[in-house]
């Protein structure tokens, strides 16, 4: 492979590829280096780093930033379920246990996280509240926004998974330690779904909702996405499947900065 | 690469080319998958003292990414062949809804698995697994508790070996698609245990006391799964 000529090409149907990179000098100056070293066997890496930094998030945030991002998230929902229990519209059984299940892992969630930035010297955020303004008085609107909080936190924690590829605290992976809160994000929002009657997974249908539910399935890439890693899981897999099945099988990422606009979780933070 | 000369007027080099055409969708093979350097990392993890299916038939999953790859193909062609039969032979206590649901999950499934069969073959030629033959006699199709019973124990060990295989990745692309299908694993998971016990979507057997889903290495998968595959399955240098 001939990066020169890759990011030569680039550069014509994208005339800013080359400021995307940290400097065309920077670049070169680092590509020079790695053949001169004789790390050949690194360059696909090299390459791979160059263009997900180039097209991916402008600056990748440290590791205490995206666990504060992610504890953010975590803070949002303890108080949110702590309202929704306190507010007395949960019918007790259930729904109630749903619950209660749903807020005890939060809870967890925000010690493990604010433990893991101090193991790591940094500060972990508080006092991050739902805003009391919009907290519904309703118990079917109370389950609509933590379907919004949910299938939120299941995108968000997906999103910075990259983030968090080969970071570690002592020996544990911080990657391994997000990816186990991401599944448990994911079974909260099946449940919740179930009890809006809505399916576990997200159908197609669902990027075309009224706020607050459809920004949340909407972003750069929305959850009615049915091509994955350039194949298009509709027409290109042997089998045709159906554009809602291909749209539910995969989930889909949103970015820090799409997550906390005021349209998705960033609205619901009281100011 | 080993051409790049050090000099001063490297720039003024570079900038000649600039305008050579591209064709648009050259642009997106560089710019989506990083295809090509994908490529290249995994022709990188090629081992030819490893043959995929050894004289005495075990499945070599092999190393590296395709490893991991190749670990996900074969645990989602197992879950495909359980749904298909599940779609195929529906329980006749299995509600409408509830078969509808689980024709979906056979399509997610499906989905999966022709995926990843598509994504290996074309990111690492010729290091794909074959297509491995189910056992599934200790199921009884008939019965919606037999089938329930099966999903959780296929639903919950999906999940937590994706969680615990996303750090032998290095390929980005390849965590984050990983990342999309783990969730939606976990959403099986919990639709299928509220069907055995409503609540229990979550619950303290699957769930730590630091709210964290499981997270298995992939010899450990690989041993739980074994009884329900005919090929024995060699996981031991996957991610490696």
């Amino acid at each position: 492979m001939n990066i020169l000529r890759i990011i030569e090409q680039l550069s014509e149907v994208d005339a800013d590829v080359l400021g995307r990179f940290d400097s065309r000098r920077a670049v070169f100056k680092s590509l020079g280096n790695t053949a001169k070293m004789g790390a050949l066997a690194a360059a696909p890496v090299f390459v791979s780093s160059l263009f997900s930094k180039a097209y991916g998030q402008t600056t990748t945030p440290s590791v205490v930033e995206v666990l504060n991002y992610a504890l953010t998230l975590e803070l949002l929902e303890e108080d949110y379920y702590k309202k929704m229990t306190a507010a007395g519209r949960v019918p007790a059984g259930v729904a109630a246990g749903a619950i209660a299940t749903i807020l005890k892992h939060e809870t967890a969630h925000v010690k493990l996280l604010s433990d893991t930035i101090r193991a790591l010297n940094g500060t972990p955020v508080t006092n991050v509240k739902f805003k009391t303004s919009a907290f519904p008085a309703d118990y079917p609107t109370q389950l609509v926004v933590a379907q919004a909080l949910e299938d939120t936190g299941v995108r968000a924690y997906k999103g910075q998974a990259g983030n968090l590829l080969g970071k570690m605290a002592g020996t544990t992976s911080l990657l391994q330690v997000a990816l186990q809160i991401h599944s448990v994000e994911a079974r909260h929002a099946a449940h919740i779904r179930t009890m809006r009657m809505q399916a576990p997974w997200i159908p197609a249908s669902d990027s075309n909702l009224p706020a607050p539910l459809g920004p949340v399935y909407t972003g750069t890439i929305r959850e009615d996405n049915v091509i994955q890693s350039n194949v298009n899981i509709t027409s290109q897999l042997g089998t045709p499947y159906s554009a809602n099945d291909a749209a539910a099988s995969f989930d889909e990422i949103l970015t820090m900065a799409e997550v906390l606009d005021a349209s998705r979780a960033g609205g619901f933070v009281q100011g | 690469m080993s051409n790049i000369k050090q000099n001063a007027s490297e720039e003024a080099e570079f900038a000649k080319p600039l305008y050579t055409p591209i064709k648009r969708r050259s642009f997106f093979m560089y710019a989506g998958a990083t295809a090509g350097a994908t490529a290249l990392l995994l022709s990188g993890c090629d081992d030819d003292d490893n043959e995929i299916v050894t004289p005495n038939g075990t499945v070599n999953l092999g190393s590296g990414d395709v490893g991991v790859l190749n670990y996900a193909y074969a645990l989602e062609q197992l879950e495909a062949a359980f749904y298909a039969q599940v779609k195929a032979t529906p329980a006749a206590d299995f509600s409408t809804l509830e078969k509808d649901y689980f024709n979906q999950v056979a399509a997610h499934e499906a989905i999966h698995r022709d995926f990843f069969k598509a994504a290996i073959n074309r990111d690492a030629p010729g290091q794909i697994i074959p297509g491995l033959t189910p056992i599934f006699t200790s199921i009884d199709f008939t019965k919606r508790a037999s089938v329930l019973a099966t999903a959780k124990t296929f639903e919950d060990l999906g999940v937590a070996a994706y969680n615990g295989a996303g750090k032998y990745l290095k390929t980005p692309a390849y965590l984050v698609i990983a990342g999309q299908i783990v969730s939606v694993e976990a959403r099986h998971a919990a639709y299928v245990r509220d069907l055995i016990s409503p609540g229990s979507f979550a619950d303290d057997s699957i769930i730590d006391a630091n709210g964290l889903d499981k997270a298995m290495e992939p010899v450990d998968v690989v041993t739980a799964a074994q009884s329900f595959i005919k090929e024995k399955l060699d996981a031991s240098r996957v991610g490696k």
